[in-house]
């Protein structure tokens, strides 16, 4: 690790501009990703600009919209009564991440931040575009279990391993953002990227801007939520794939339907041609089937990730049987 | 008389010092003047260094020394013999590089971040070679090494003309030890050619005697502490070369330094479970009895040492099988070399022995515990020798009790509860029984306190705590009043903490200590207590840490008679080890394990929802400790069975899953709740107090229970270990189950 240094600003602004002005500074929430980073020399910040002072830790209702501060640790959010009886599905997928004592340090802001852990990308004797633009991407031809299958380009494979975004993602999130040029909101999909030929940018974030909050605007996905992570181990590692299953049903009829993937796409993958198959549709096994066949259509499956299609489509039918069946 | 010691389930007498962070492990230890040591390791898998600058390094903050091959302090003991000699890695002797990992500098500095630092700086030059880290497209280099040679019972290949037969090959892959506590060393040189070693170790005697070797020193001038030792497992049986490198600059630069490695350095420097492919073929008459075995072995060595273990040792007696053959190569790859990991290879075998059981079970429709039953070897065929003790029949029958192996139904794929498949698997494990040779120092104190002292090991097991019951049990002397020390080079010869030999081991020692502590005890009171005057020592009879003359009613407590003495203590050193009951018994211990798992239809994902393992393993010293023993062996088998693996990119030669969040180690959620039980049944020939091992056969054989009940829960026959969703997933079958059962939730 080099040497850096490090400031705590109070205000907003002095954050921004600290390191809007600095080409190597970076903001550092609860440091679960970035020390890592910084320890295995991937990323090297000369300045580390502190937030934890900043009033971003609120969780309250705006009206009727969720409103999460961008330092909401990730256990508290996920224990938060608001989220609990409103936003049931982002509960489970926070819970589905990382360990406890990870939980308690990452915050919101951080966590949609978070750095692929595909394994070349963390090791710097690897090539990886990501990390080093144009020195090639290991993964393809290497290792690569983990990887996309949605979405990926010919420089870059890697996924977005957040749990946390992918029920935002379902959940028509919104992500508000203040920088040098003032403030702005973006929708959550749109948030993250897909890694085309610019792999090294995760999404659309500019230099110096901050992510002050996240929005959930009210909706009916109260009860029939589930949130299913396929993974190695039974706790403490990533989904192999994850699916947010959110379903409004009346009368035995599927009105609206939300469906996101994690651990298939370089970000949340929204699966919006089955969650138009499934609504008007009467929440059956056949009709889940249907929508998962739907979803899988575009994947593109590489040399040892081939079983992501297979657990894809069987993930998400399960998914929607366990949140019909709440 | 007094209770009983061995047998309970006292508490470990370092427990609390555990607990409280008052246990000193070799990293806890500080030096005046300490630098700290970081490794730099070479990125290329085979090749040669071509140059290293070490300009920048030097420049940083508080680096005193870069150590490599260039500037290295020659280590005498490195054989000048032939360069084909596989005698290990010298490292440091030249610019080889056999495997990516591999340490080809020392930096050392004032804090661990800036030797860390320092090493990030240092400037190394390769030439690169072709290296070969697939196993699969090596093993046209595949060869027979003379410690492991065929072996053949019978008729070789009989199998193929049986009746019913099986003929399959299993897979394991290259499992790493990473136990939570790192590898490394302290060295201080405190005079030129006196060394001190602060070791994770299993036996400080072996570190002393490796180092004694290679730097060609008397042994008295190397002294190696182990007191706390935070998880083994094998990968700390041997003295690694980044430890002599610690040593080596430690010699340079004449000031103690201290390497602890980084996690992903414990996948290249400190051994692992060899990768293995196995073929297993048995043949069987049509009503179940076995007619042939041949067992087919080829796993993983280094370039430079070839590295053998048990692995089809339990095909060759575990059945009553008139033909059995087996054979074992090694493929060397650019990789370090292996290292026992627990069960060793025997855990590896039984994994394919005990699958292909259970297929033959299948096929010839008999249950898979009462096939086992049916071939049950009453005696050892391969040595031909009645075993000391084999109560394997009453653990199956046990484990099959605890958990209800009657309500398994026979077919696969015909159980189910909360939308799950259900399956039930079992599988057998045995280990050689071993006792080696130890010397045990008893002291008894005037107080009445006893101090027993020996150079074993106690990596987790409670050694500590099964020798002072059993050294109570012999003097009658209560437990709080005896302390075994262990840990130290200095303290008389104990062998390294392996092969589940301690407690036979240390223990008879520790027994014929004690009663030569009492030989003396009585001829002392003979010769100068009046009471006693007209006594032989042989006569007197020990009780509660009293003497008695038999027959008579005078007696004398050991405090009262060093006292009346005046002696502040009593002495005894006595060795002990194993006779020719050996060359009469063919010693093993059995454990058998049953699982129940829970397979969901549509992912793939196993869940074991119960375990039961019974162990045969003589008389339980401490049922505490035993327990623990067990359980750590079978979360060592969950691991092995559901998620270990370490992956290589061939490509490069390097492991791409070398941390804690890749390399999945079983956690608590993976552990569902594990009844242990014990036959407890005496040995009667193997040792004083009866006990066989039980480390390893905790570990052994569970991989085959597991997937043995993934078959029985799908159908589907996984033989590439570790089962992961993605080798359970079947799209069409999971489809077709749902169909048939309604299934909506
Ligand atoms: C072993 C391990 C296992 C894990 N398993 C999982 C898992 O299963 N599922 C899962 O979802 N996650 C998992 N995680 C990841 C974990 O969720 C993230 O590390 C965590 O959410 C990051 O949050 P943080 O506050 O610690 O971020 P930091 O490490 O502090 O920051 C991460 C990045 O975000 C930037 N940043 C932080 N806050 C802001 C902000 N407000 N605005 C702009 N930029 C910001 C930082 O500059 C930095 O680049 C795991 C992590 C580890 C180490
Ligand atoms: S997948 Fe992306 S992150 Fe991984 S090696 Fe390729 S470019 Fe790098």
């Amino acid at each position: 690790m080099n040497q850096f240094s490090y400031v705590r600003p109070s205000s907003l602004k002095a954050a921004v501009d600290a390191v809007a002005k600095d080409n190597s500074a970076r903001f550092i929430a609860g440091g679960t990703n970035l020390l890592d980073l910084m320890k295995s020399g991937v990323v090297i910040p000369e300045k580390l600009v502190d937030i934890n002072r900043l009033p971003l830790k609120d969780i309250q209702l705006n009206g009727n919209t969720l409103h999460i501060g961008a330092l909401a640790l990730n256990s508290e959010l996920a224990a938060h009564e608001l989220v609990t009886t409103h936003h049931p599905l982002l509960a489970q997928a926070l819970l589905a991440g990382a360990s406890q004592q990870l939980r308690n340090m990452a915050t919101v802001g951080g966590n949609m931040m978070q750095r692929t852990r595909c394994t070349y990308f963390y090791d710097t004797t690897m090539p990886c575009n990501k990390r080093s633009p144009n020195s090639g991407c290991g993964a393809i031809g290497g290792i690569n279990r983990m990887h996309a299958i949605f979405g990926a380009s010919d420089s870059c494979i890697a996924v977005h391993p957040s749990d946390m975004c992918v029920a935002l993602a379902a959940l028509d999130a919104t992500v508000l953002v203040t920088g040098p040029k003032g403030n702005r909101r973006i929708p959550f999909t749109d948030f993250h990227r897909l890694p085309d030929n610019t792999p090294q940018l995760d999404n659309n974030l500019a230099k110096g801007e901050l992510i002050t909050a996240v929005e959930i605007p009210a909706n009916a996905y109260t009860k029939n939520v589930y949130y299913l992570k396929v993974r190695d181990r039974a706790s403490y590692a990533f989904a192999l794939v994850s699916v947010a299953a959110a379903l409004d049903i009346s009368n035995n009829m599927i009105r609206s339907a939300r469906l996101a993937m994690g651990g298939v796409a370089h970000k949340p993958w929204r699966l919006y041609e089955a969650e138009k198959a499934l609504a008007g549709k009467a929440p059956t096994e056949e009709n889940f089937r249907q929508a998962a066949a739907i979803a899988l259509q575009s994947a593109k499956t590489y040399q040892h990730n081939q079983f992501k299609t297979g657990l894809s489509v069987n993930s998400i039918q399960t998914a929607l049987l366990k949140a019909a069946s709440v | 008389m007094k209770k009983q010691q061995t047998g309970q389930s006292m508490d470990r007498v370092d427990g609390r010092l555990k607990v409280t962070g008052g246990a000193r492990y070799f990293a806890d230890h500080h030096l005046p003047d300490l630098l700290y040591a970081a490794l730099v390791c070479s990125p290329i898998s085979s090749g040669t260094i071509k140059s290293i600058n070490t300009t920048k390094a030097l420049k940083a903050p508080g680096v005193a020394d870069v150590v490599s091959h260039l500037n290295a302090p020659p280590v005498p003991g490195y054989k000048n013999a032939d360069p084909g000699a596989k005698d290990g890695l010298k490292i440091f002797k030249d610019n080889r590089i056999y495997s990516n990992g591999q340490p080809v500098a020392v930096v050392l500095a004032n804090t661990l971040e800036r030797a860390v630092h320092a090493a990030s700086l240092v400037e190394v030059q390769y030439n690169q070679e072709t290296h070969y880290t697939d196993m699969n497209a090596s093993m046209d280099k595949a060869f027979r090494n003379n410690r492991m040679k065929d072996y053949v019972r019978g008729d070789a290949d009989a199998w193929k003309k049986a009746a019913v037969t099986v003929d399959a090959t299993y897979t394991i892959p290259l499992e790493v030890h990473n136990p939570m506590e790192l590898a490394g060393i302290i060295a201080h040189w405190d005079t030129p050619d006196t060394l001190v070693l602060y070791a994770k170790t299993q036996g400080v005697k072996n570190v002393q005697d490796t180092v004694k070797r290679l730097f060609q020193l008397p042994e008295q001038n190397i002294t190696v502490h182990s007191r706390f030792v935070g998880g083994g497992f094998g990968m700390a049986l041997r003295v690694w070369p980044m430890e002599v490198a610690t040593i080596l600059a430690a010699k340079k630069i004449r000031k103690p330094v201290k390497l602890v490695i980084t996690r992903d350095q414990m996948f290249t420097l400190v051994g692992y479970r060899p990768s293995a492919i196995q073929k297993l073929s048995l043949g069987a008459t049509s009503d179940g009895k076995l007619t042939g075995i041949t067992h087919e072995a080829v796993a993983v060595t280094s370039p430079y040492e070839d590295f053998t273990e048990g692995i089809v040792a339990m095909s060759k007696f575990m059945y009553a099988c008139p033909n059995v053959n087996t054979r074992y190569k090694l493929v060397p790859l650019n990789l370090s070399t292996p290292v026992w990991m627990r069960g060793p290879g025997e855990a590896t075998g039984a994994f394919a022995l005990e699958s292909a059981i259970d297929e033959l079970s299948y096929k010839l429709n008999i249950d898979p515990l009462q096939l086992r039953i049916l071939n049950h070897a009453d005696t050892d065929p391969e040595k031909d020798l009645p075993f000391s003790s084999k109560y394997l029949k009453e653990a199956y029958e046990l484990g099959a009790e605890k958990i209800g192996w009657t309500n398994r139904k026979a077919a696969p794929r015909s159980m189910q509860e909360d939308g799950m498949l259900v399956g039930y698997g079992m599988s057998s494990g045995t280990f050689g029984a071993f006792r080696g040779r130890a010397t045990v120092s008893a002291t008894l104190k005037s107080d009445g306190s006893l101090i027993l002292q020996s150079a074993a090991a106690d990596i987790g097991p409670g050694t500590a705590t099964a020798m002072v019951q059993i050294a109570a049990d012999v003097t009658g002397i209560a437990p709080s009043k005896i302390q075994f020390m262990l840990g130290e080079s200095a303290y008389p010869f104990a062998p390294q903490q392996g092969g589940s030999s301690t407690v036979s081991t240390l223990g008879s020692a520790v027994t014929d200590a004690c009663k030569a502590l009492q030989q003396k005890l009585a001829s002392l009171a003979v010769s100068n207590v009046p009471a006693f005057k007209n006594a032989t020592p042989e006569t007197i009879v020990f009780e509660d840490g009293q003497l008695l003359k038999a027959g008579g009613q005078e007696k004398i407590t050991y405090e009262s008679l060093l006292q009346q003495q005046q002696l502040p203590e009593v002495n005894v050193v006595a060795t002990s080890q194993s006779g020719e009951e050996r060359k009469k018994y063919s010693m093993y211990s059995f454990s058998v394990h049953f699982t129940k798992v829970h397979v969901h239809p549509q992912t793939g994902v196993v869940r074991i929802k119960h375990i039961v393992s019974v162990a045969d393993a003589g008389t339980i010293v401490n049922t505490k400790t035993a327990r623990s023993q067990m359980i750590g062996g079978v979360v060592g088998g969950i691991g092995m069975a559901l998620t270990e693996e370490a992956i290589l990119d061939h490509r490069f030669g390097r492991f791409v899953n070398n941390n804690y969040a890749d390399y999945h180690v079983p956690v608590n959620a993976d552990t569902p709740p594990t009844n242990v039980y014990f036959i407890n049944k005496k040995d009667p020939y193997i040792n004083p107090m009866g006990s066989k091992g039980m480390g390893e056969i905790a570990l052994i054989g569970f991989a085959a229970a597991v997937s043995n009940a993934v078959y029985h829960a799908t159908g589907k026959r996984v033989r590439d270990l570790p089962i992961t969703p993605d080798k359970v997933l079947d799209e069409k079958a999971a489809q077709q189950w749902k169909v048939e059962n309604k299934l909506n939730t």
